[in-house]
């Protein structure tokens, strides 16, 4: 280093601490073991997160919300240069960041990574997932064609299904009676502003927890005695492998937009009757199939809040896990723990094959 | 009495010519790749946020523009029209000329406004002056004069091009 740049580094370290934050990095270690592999779960949801919100800064700067949201979004589709593109990068990042949060939050699950003291990572992470899916839902109805009309006409259903206030929720987020340009109005602030707004902080905090309580071990590896784990530095070693990931993740994910490209459907139009075969993403999937299938089994209002009940219960005792499973030797409740996470991936992935199976 | 000593030069185990080269195309295809990858990504954002310019360009292309009716309008009076994207304006004069020219302000681009007491051509933002006929600058800030269209009248409209 030349005097010139070391008296630059001192100038800017004496007053942000370079030098301790480099210390840090130093120390930060990563453990190795045959489950290091879902680790970079986390870092890969939080690049696609950097993507949504750059490609959506981009989207708005056409967008229009409102009467004129069709024919904006057509218009970016169609007219400008890439911007089908860009469009096609905003909704397949979407899902790809929706499933990476999943496999995420499941490897976090069975890695018992909540336990004492991670209780706040796995709580703020429930809460990033919950605005994620509100985040997913809110962004569908923005192009305002012909499916996104009907979901959202049809995901409105359930909040207004609740006893007594559902339909005053109902109406405060349809801005109405109807689906209709007040709607989109309303769910493009939701969607740019208020959801951000809540995501950006829990994201900071989630990540200084991450940082303050390092990466958890599954308990196999946390039994073994300390000079049998191994480690990797995380600067640059695992910084290295991380950053590989995002680039692994970028590659796919304009792979999948450029081949496949999102499509447009048509204008929505309550007076033209719902498409054939119309059904709800795939993350919304099981759940949706859930109430069909309660629905069927209690008909009528009773199984509608039913289905909610169930449903409020399972996530209840899906987040309050920590507070269950507290003890790191694999008890009783470690294993009861790890047979209701079984079983919540065999209903989820049950009742999406059944959702997926009965529309065709 | 002095003593030369003889230390051999210390010569540092460097790796072979053939790898210094090797590792060097090595980083220079790297480096190659990885701008081909930033231009690949940079390239469709700068398209997409360009359209717009683009798509105007072809209205900046526009040599001649025709007002339909405007050879109605009362001498004393303007007419404000697009002439391709940018203001013009079109003056009938008390004694009866027509005049074409941009509405643009030299100065920092303010639409200009015709005064027909003063019968001369003003700028609200710094307080321009130009000539109603000429198109010069009189007097403020403005380093160049507007730029005059020829203008061609008839029974069905005025007919505006450029010089």
């Amino acid at each position: 280093m030349t005097s010139k740049t070391a008296s630059i580094y001192d100038w800017v370290d004496e007053r942000l601490g370079l030098t301790e934050l480099a210390a840090f990095a130093r120390h930060k270690t990563v453990p190795v073991h045959a489950q290091s592999f879902w680790y970079y779960w986390g870092g890969i949801s939080l690049f696609l997160f950097l993507v949504q919100c750059f490609t959506g800064v981009l989207l708005l700067v056409y967008y229009h919300p409102g009467a004129d949201a069709y024919e904006s979004v057509r218009q970016i589709t169609f007219v400008m240069h890439f911007g089908w593109l860009i469009r096609s990068a905003h909704s397949w990042s979407a899902n790809l960041m929706i499933f990476s949060i999943l496999v995420h939050m499941f490897s976090v699950y069975f890695m018992k990574a909540y336990r004492k003291p991670r209780e706040f990572g796995w709580l703020s992470g429930m809460a990033l997932l919950g605005i994620a899916s509100v985040f997913g839902f809110s962004g569908y109805l923005l192009p305002m064609d012909d499916l996104s009309y009907f979901a959202t006409k049809v995901g409105l259903q359930i909040p207004a299904a609740i006893p007594g206030i559902g339909p005053i929720i109902g109406n405060m987020l349809r801005g109405g009676l109807e689906v209709n340009e007040f709607t989109v109005q309303r769910f493009f602030a939701l969607h740019v502003v208020v959801l951000p707004a809540l995501f950006l902080p829990l994201l900071g905090f989630h990540l200084w927890l991450v940082q303050r309580h390092g990466n958890a071990m599954p308990p196999a590896e946390e039994a073994k005695p300390t000079v049998e784990r191994k480690t990797m530095p995380f600067f640059p070693n695992f910084l290295r492998k991380d950053l590989a990931m995002w680039l692994i993740s970028l590659n796919i994910l304009a792979l999948l937009s450029s081949v496949f490209p999102w499509s447009l459907g048509k204008q929505a139009d309550m007076l033209v009757p719902a498409p054939q075969g119309i059904h709800p993403e795939w993350y919304f999937m099981s759940p949706f199939e859930m109430l069909k299938l309660l629905g069927s089994v209690l008909p009528g209002e009773a199984g509608e809040i039913a289905g909610l009940l169930i449903f409020t219960l399972g996530i209840a005792l899906w987040v309050f896990i920590p507070f269950y499973d507290t003890t790191k030797e694999s008890g009783r409740r470690g294993r009861t723990a790890h047979y209701f996470g079984l079983i919540a991936v065999f209903a989820l992935l049950a009742t999406t094959a059944i959702g997926y199976w009965t529309i065709r | 009495m002095s003593q030369v000593l003889n230390i051999p030069p210390i010569i540092k185990e460097t790796a072979e010519p053939g790898d210094q080269a090797s590792r060097r195309a090595f980083l220079v295809a790297a480096g190659a790749a990885g701008l081909c990858y930033t231009a690949a990504l940079a390239y469709p954002i700068y398209r997409y946020l360009a359209s717009p310019e683009e798509m105007e360009s072809s209205a900046t292309a526009v040599t001649e523009v025709t007002l339909k009716d405007a050879q109605k309008i009362p001498s004393g009076s303007v007419l404000m029209f697009k002439f391709g994207t940018a203001p013009a304006m079109l003056i009938h004069h008390e004694d009866g000329r027509w005049i074409a020219l941009t509405a643009v302000c030299t100065h920092l681009g303010c639409t200009v406004q015709y005064e027909p007491q003063a019968d001369r051509i003003h700028c609200g933002c710094h307080g321009g002056v130009y000539n109603a006929y000429t198109g010069a600058n009189v007097s403020g800030p403005p380093p160049k004069p507007l730029k005059l269209f020829k203008v061609a009248v008839n029974e069905i409209g005025v007919n505006v091009s450029r010089t």
